[in-house]
């Protein structure tokens, strides 16, 4: 098939993924998309006018748990596959900008 | 072979429950078998044979003891290595947990666990799940027992060649579009997907969450129904799993089901099922009718397989199965941010933002990229109402069908999947082709509905094929049951491939 999306728009994807692409996937991205959205445009053959969406199988509603207190993981366990940290914290680069 | 490796999980437990076998003994059988042809099939991203000693020590400790023993007691197992487990690594074939070792325990680990079972390490699978061959793993491929060129079928194809080069003697796998049921039928094992709900998915990782239920592979269907029975039941730690009892599913399990009505969905005979697939399936439908079955016609209009002049398949049930599970998909993967655990670049970053985008960029496979792109674009603003919106409507209208289809009859049956097992390198080039040896298995996944894929029979080129049966919410007893009347009546089942009679 011949469709491709424009890179740019692929790039704007990859950011909002938060996948920073090389212009390799760009590319290959670019057609293999184009393709299985195009494949997508199938149930648009199909009237679903009066259809209710149905986002799960099997419906449960108000699944609630007691409202008590119950042993979880420690702050070591939480932290034991953590890339970097820094005392009880998963340590990142700086989140705000400059002057913020 | 070993003796030990030629018993059934039932066999197997009631021998080791009798003292004739020590739990030990089993579990070294299968340390043997794994040590002799896993490196001709690479079912296992690891394997754990201390732990598992300690385990079978520690059940023949118990029975020495004259403790009462749990059903499973001693039985060596297997489980996806996308199921955490606080031994081993839970690295779900990707290179971004690599290295990931789970705080928790997952509930039907746990399970295994508490009936006794020796866990014997943790399978391959499609990075994150997201394939049908295992050629997505971001480790290596795992081989089908049956011709080592090809494929196991995906996700779950570790632990379905686990089974079929008996490498252990039943196994886990996780179900989201087919990812139990086709590499089962391409392996030649029966493999379930329990009504969504059935069990518990607390510790596994989350891929599609609607979709999403785990089950049993093993070499026969009362395995099968005594694997599902240890797994099933509500968990409290589960939001979605269901609170409804779970049946005894071997009370009548050889006991045959009077006057059962099998729904053919025709939707699914058509030319889109080819040669021999359809030979064997027919022929399927014939032992059946010398059971007693009543062979209903029944109609899926919605789950119907499209094929154009050029030979291009297509399916309502393909595209809206692939819209839901990148939209859940893109959503569900967020969390690897390369923060709290797993791959974190080692270049030097300026903000947050980068480290996000390049830990993901590096560890991520090319298969799980374009459906958390495919995902984010479906789901993003001015496209939700045309794709994702869409979608659960159309959803709608195939479970509605199935609804329907089952005021005729008890079960459906048809083909697991289209084709035997392809060849490595076969489909990698084309995604939508690969998404297209779901074509018979997703349908269930958005409805919800139970499936199990049983051995059909062998190809002239000495390949297992697989036939599904399908039936409405929590009817897994009548499934087994039903299951269980095809291999008394054909004789098929414990089929072996050729590579264990060396």
């Amino acid at each position: 098939m011949s469709n491709k999306i424009d890179a740019n728009l692929v790039r704007h994807i990859g950011k909002l993924s938060r996948i920073e692409l090389t212009d390799a996937e760009v590319d290959a991205l670019g057609c293999q998309m184009a393709d299985i959205l195009e494949y997508f445009d199938k149930l648009q053959e199909l009237d679903t006018q009066n259809v209710e969406p149905m986002a799960h199988a099997v419906e449960l509603s108000n699944v609630l748990a007691d409202d008590v207190q119950r042993d979880s993981l420690t702050a070591e366990q939480a932290l034991a596959n953590a890339p970097a940290r820094e005392g009880d914290f998963f340590k990142v680069p700086k989140v705000l900008g400059e002057g913020a | 072979m070993n003796p030990i490796i030629e018993k059934s999980v039932t066999e197997l437990a009631a021998a080791i429950a009798d003292g004739q076998i020590s739990a030990v003994e089993a579990t070294q059988a299968y340390l043997d078998a794994i040590e002799a042809r896993e490196p001709e099939i690479a079912a296992y991203n690891e394997t754990c044979g201390d732990l598992a000693m300690q385990q079978a020590q520690a059940v023949d400790a118990k029975r020495q003891a004259g403790q009462t023993l749990g059903p499973l007691a001693g039985v060596p197992v297997a489980v996806k290595d996308n199921l955490c487990t606080e031994f081993g690594h839970t690295t779900c074939s990707s290179a971004y947990l690599k290295n990931f070792k789970a705080p928790y325990t997952a509930t039907v680990v746990a399970k295994l666990q508490q009936a006794g079972a020796v866990i014997l390490g943790k399978t391959n699978l499609d990075e994150f799940a997201m394939g049908s061959s295992t050629e997505n793993s971001g480790f290596a491929p795992t081989k089908n027992p049956w011709d080592t060129s090809r494929v196991p079928g995906g996700s779950s194809g570790g632990s379905a060649a686990a089974v079929a080069g008996r490498l252990c003697a039943g196994s886990l796998g996780s179900d989201t579009g087919g990812s139990i049921r086709q590499p089962a039928g391409l392996c030649g094992v029966v493999g379930v997907k329990p009504t969504y709900g059935r069990v518990s998915r607390y510790g596994l990782v989350a891929f599609g969450s609607s979709l999403d239920q785990i089950g049993p592979l093993a070499t026969n269907v009362t395995d099968a129904a005594l694997l599902t029975s240890v797994i099933a039941g509500h968990d409290e730690r589960d939001s979605t799993s269901l609170p409804n009892p779970v049946g005894d599913y071997l009370a009548d399990i050889d006991t045959p089901i009077d006057g059962l009505r099998i729904g053919l969905p025709r939707e699914f005979y058509t030319e889109a099922l080819g040669g021999e697939t359809r030979e064997a399936i027919a022929a399927a439908i014939e032992t059946y009718k010398a059971t007693g079955a009543e062979i209903v016609d029944v109609s899926l209009p919605h789950s119907r397989i499209d094929i154009d002049a050029a030979g291009n398949i297509s399916s309502f049930a393909v595209a809206c199965y692939y819209i839901v599970c990148t939209a859940e998909c893109s959503s569900n993967l967020a969390r690897f941010d390369g923060v709290h655990y797993g791959h974190r670049t080692a270049e030097k970053v300026d903000d947050i933002i980068e480290l996000f985008s390049r830990s993901r960029d590096e560890s991520l496979g090319d298969e799980v990229k374009r459906r958390i792109m495919l995902g984010t674009y479906t789901l993003s603003s001015g496209y939700y109402d045309a794709y994702y919106n869409k979608a659960l409507k159309v959803r709608r209208l195939i479970a509605d069908d199935f609804t329907a289809a089952f005021e005729k009859c008890d079960v459906l049956l048809c083909p697991t999947t289209p084709t035997t097992a392809f060849k490595f390198g076969e489909k990698t080039d084309n995604p939508l082709e690969m998404y297209l040896s779901d074509i018979y298995t997703i349908s269930l996944n958005l409805a919800g509905l139970p499936g199990i894929s049983i051995p059909a029979g062998l190809s002239k080129d000495n390949l297992p094929i697989g036939m599904q049966l399908i039936g409405p919410v929590l009817s897994e007893k009548t499934l087994f049951r039903a299951g269980r009347m095809f291999e008394l009546a054909s004789g098929i089942s414990r089929l072996a491939p050729p590579m264990l009679k060396a």
